[in-house]
């Protein structure tokens, strides 16, 4: 299923990621995002009908621990890094517009 | 200049004073830093208030941790609450984190000194530490060339002697390639040996902490200062499961009967200075009576495909909390909320970055997660069939780190899939979750270093020491320094 990935689903992809793309970087990534994902289709030479996803190396299971309170940052402590604050609030642009009737 | 060990065991015996081993380093810092760019940032003040405290405890005679007043470097995407954590981003340049990583609880807890942070790629995606956005690392061997990476500041800060011992994370070869190409000892433990509790996220299947070092012991006693149980990180192993040990304990004695897979085919592949200088080891091996079985590991050739799916699929998951809201750069021209996300994004994310995050998104995308993502777990599985087929029939694999010596600053810049084929023999390693170490094992003809990569079954690190223990008593690789 080998496919180039034209500077159109690159712009989706970007997207996608919350990214904003140059010309540039769009005309680039196209070109080298199809060679890695040329290299990368190397895998449909193995038949893998019969085997099973392996997500993790270990034997990675549920770990349950009592539901009791224990300490965590503070609001302050993690407020500190914020770029924009109001508060004890994340400060961010309006989400709705105007017209949205909330 | 001292190993860590020796170094640890004179200040507790109050023969040297921590204080003047740190100011000493910190001396060589000034002089030699400048050329090297190891560090993104240098704590001196807290690190010489550290080396007194140490140096008192050890006049009243309290004991003293097991890397007490000892030097220490801490790569930059581990969190630290008393100096920035960059991960060598223009997105979080100005991050202090609020808490420390386990790894630095540890050494802390360990009386170790940190000294600073060290240089790596953005967000440790990189085999050069060139993707760096705030500094140029260059590798105190030849400073022309890339220290390799991600783990490039840790790696030069080690062997330009500017810390004792140093952490590192390897997601797909970023601590044993660049102590390859550095000329000194690294070790990726198994993964869930060491809590990832504070180490900024990539490819969390993946990652794993371990220390850079000047000899297999300095590994040994930083592994035993950092491994164990977290519950803070629900993939750290438990003790029932995988008991701890003193990686120290038996470090002297040689493997009985000692059997190694090597796999012909792989190592053709490598230049012809570390083909020769794996093979040489190889013959230092069997003098010390080893046996050699030659072996196929069939899915190895598919590991780096494997490996830019799955760790470029965790990666755009992972650097989606970068938002431009809670910590990190934000916009100063953002209007909106989606601009807030999308231009502090693509502000503060270096090229290397968004190519990994368009790649992982790419690939769990609509329509394409079953024929990418979902193959590349299956491949996994049979590359980490091949390794349990190898240790069946050996103690460890020995192969090359990296199949060339360090290469030019800007050399692959251009062509990232030629970066990436470059990790052809670290990748399979962090797929299958097992242990693997680099020691050095010999130079290239213009005096680079070589390093030998051993790896052995899951949780068997004292093992895999031990192995690279006699190997390294028998030769003196480790104690060439480069020409600063």
């Amino acid at each position: 299923m080998s496919n180039k990935i034209d500077e159109a689903q690159v712009q989706l992809v970007a997207k996608l990621s919350r990214l904003e793309l140059t010309e540039n970087e769009v005309s680039q990534f196209s070109t080298q995002l199809s060679a890695i994902f040329e290299y990368i289709e190397k895998l449909n030479e193995l038949d893998t009908d019969n085997v099973e996803p392996l997500a993790h190396c270990l034997p990675v299971h549920n770990i349950f621990r009592e539901d009791v309170p224990r300490p965590s940052l503070s609001n302050e402590m993690a407020l500190a890094n914020a770029p924009d604050r109001e508060d004890e609030y994340f400060k961010v642009p309006k989400i709705l517009d105007d017209n949205s009737g909330a | 200049m001292d190993t860590a060990k020796q170094l640890r065991d004179k200040i507790a015996a109050g023969e040297v004073q921590s204080v003047d081993a740190v100011q000493a380093v910190f001396d060589r810092i000034e002089k030699i830093e400048p050329n090297i760019g190891a560090y993104l940032s240098l704590c001196k003040e807290q690190a010489l208030e550290k080396a007194k405290q140490v140096d008192a405890k050890i006049a009243s005679g309290e004991s003293v941790g097991a890397l007490a007043g000892v030097p220490v470097g801490v790569k930059d995407n581990m969190c630290t609450d008393f100096v920035a954590t960059t991960c060598g981003s223009k997105m979080l340049e100005k991050f202090n984190a609020p808490y420390n990583a386990h790894v630095v609880e540890k050494l802390r807890a360990a009386d170790a000194v940190i000294v600073g942070k060290c240089n790596l790629d953005e967000f440790a995606m990189g085999s050069s530490t060139e993707n760096s956005a705030l500094k140029q690392t260059v590798n105190p061997w030849d400073t022309t060339r890339v220290p390799g990476g991600s783990s490039g500041g840790s790696a030069a800060a080690v062997a330009a002697g500017l810390c004792s011992v140093s952490l590192g994370s390897d997601t797909g070869g970023s601590i044993r390639q660049p102590a390859s190409f550095c000329g000194v000892v690294g070790l990726k433990p198994t993964y869930g040996r060491v809590s990832r509790y504070g180490l900024v996220a990539y490819g969390s299947s993946l990652d794993q902490i371990g220390p850079l070092a000047r000899n297999v012991t300095d590994a040994a006693l930083t592994l035993n200062v950092i491994a164990g149980h977290d519950e803070r990180d629900s993939t750290s192993i438990s003790e029932a499961d995988a008991p701890l040990k003193d990686y120290l304990t038996d470090l002297e004695s040689p493997i009985e009967g000692l059997k190694i897979a090597v796999v012909p085919a792989l190592n053709d592949a490598a230049d012809a200075a570390v083909r020769a200088a794996t093979q040489a080891a190889l013959e230092i091996y069997q003098s010390l009576g080893a046996e050699i079985i030659e072996i196929e590991m069939p899915h190895f050739d598919y590991a780096i495909s494997t490996y830019y799916v799955i760790a470029t699929a965790e990666a755009s998951g992972n650097l989606a909390r970068y938002d431009g809201v809670h910590y990190g750069h934000r916009s100063p021209d953002a209007e909106n909320y989606v601009e807030v996300y999308s231009k502090s994004r693509s502000e503060a994310f270096g090229t290397e970055v968004k190519r990994r995050i368009m790649l992982g998104t790419y690939a769990l995308s609509s329509g394409y997660y079953d024929a990418y993502y979902l193959k590349a777990l299956k491949v996994r599985n049979l590359i980490r069939q091949d390794f349990t087929n190898a240790f069946k029939q050996a103690d460890c694999l020995m192969l090359p780190v990296s199949p060339t010596t360090a290469f030019k600053i800007g050399e692959k810049t251009d062509d990232p899939l030629q970066m990436y084929l470059a990790d052809v023999y670290t990748i399979a390693v962090n797929l299958a979750g097992v242990p693997g170490i680099s020691v050095p094992c010999g130079f290239d003809e213009k005096n680079l270093p070589i390093g030998l990569q051993i790896v052995s079954e899951p949780f068997s690190e004292d093992k895999l020491l031990r192995i690279a223990r006699m190997y390294e008593k028998e030769t003196d690789w480790h104690t060439k320094k480069p020409p600063l």
